[in-house]
């Protein structure tokens, strides 16, 4: 098990865990999500194959009412 | 020109020329009732942390069919606004942003140098940028020759209501670019929402004056009302200011009495 940061909270994921399986423990939907990585943003497209590794910062987005 | 009177942004026709903003609503009730009062057919939404909000906003938001356009509110330098763009992008499907890059705490002031530096990069990849500036004609120059798809100048301060404080910039900023020119934030009620269509501009967004009106549905109908009739006062062609009366009854055919 690895341990990252996710929206600022601590949080033990499998091993071999990808953005896009985060993403499904959290129970999101797969529409209006943006998700970064240490500050970079992931595409939609690689959410099933990026890695998670230890320590890795993952900012979880969606919308909110903005002016 | 009412009938004829596209609203063309970056190659999509709207048939509002309102642009409300979400911020600020007491509810999405509220919000929602307020959207469909004001006819507006494209609303900002801001790009936050998944606990500090809900999926709710964006269904709803689908179920009344209007198009979003994600704003870099918060964000303070361009580095931070370009990658909250992007984030955006991947989040709602769309190339256009309201960019935001504010320069003050305590104004809400566009910082113009970080600014001008985020819309460079964003057009660059491809973005449709709304640039939310201050109301300088040459910084609105800058804007426009970079390739933004509008410009959007700030009658005062984000949610002051002060209406607009420089009518004349906004007339100026009217002239110095081809691009469409929305006035963005400051508004208080709907005659300033009248006077910047006035002034020749070709939209207005808007949010507090809106979600944070004490009956904010009746307001929304007051700025789809207010932004219809300054458009079409704008083209109408108002008399000239005088200094003194010019009767609008004629004196031909007055019965005396002596």
């Amino acid at each position: 098990m690895i341990t990252v940061i996710v929206n600022d909270a601590p949080r033990v994921v499998g091993q071999a865990s990808t953005v896009g399986g985060l993403l499904e423990e959290l129970s999101l939907p797969p529409k209006g999500i943006a998700v970064a990585v240490n500050g970079e943003v992931v595409r939609r497209v690689d959410w099933a194959r990026f890695r998670l590794a230890e320590g890795d910062v993952v900012d979880v987005l969606t919308a909110a009412q903005g002016g | 020109m009412a009938l004829d009177d596209r609203f063309l942004l970056a190659g999509v026709e709207f048939s509002s020329r309102l642009i409300l903003g979400t911020g600020g609503a007491s509810s999405l009730a509220v919000l929602e009732q307020a959207i469909v009062a004001s006819g507006t057919e494209l609303v900002t939404v801001a790009l936050r942390r998944v606990e500090s909000s809900g999926h709710g906003l964006l269904e709803m938001l689908g179920r009344l069919g209007v198009r979003i356009l994600p704003n870099t509110a918060g964000c303070y330098t361009a580095h931070d606004a370009v990658r909250t763009a992007r984030l955006a992008r991947e989040a709602f499907d769309t190339e256009w942003v309201k960019l935001e890059v504010i320069g003050d705490e305590r104004t809400l002031l566009p910082d113009a140098v970080e600014l001008v530096k985020a819309a460079a990069q964003l057009v660059d990849e491809g973005f449709v940028v709304l640039p939310y500036a201050s109301d300088d004609p040459v910084l609105a120059k800058r804007l426009a020759d970079l390739g933004c798809a509008a410009v959007m100048p700030a009658g005062a301060p984000i949610g002051s209501g002060l209406g607009i404080t420089n009518p004349h910039h906004i007339a100026l900023i009217r002239e110095a670019v081809a691009c469409p020119v929305i006035l963005d934030a400051g508004v208080g009620t709907a005659s300033d929402a009248a006077l910047a269509m006035e002034l020749g501009c070709d939209g207005v967004l808007l949010a507090s004056a809106v979600t944070r009106a004490a009956d904010p549905a009746a307001m929304a109908a007051a700025m789809r009302h207010a932004v219809i009739a300054g458009r079409l006062a704008a083209g109408a062609g108002r008399i000239t200011r005088r200094s003194f009366a010019l009767a609008s009854t004629s004196d031909s055919g007055l019965a005396t009495w002596t």
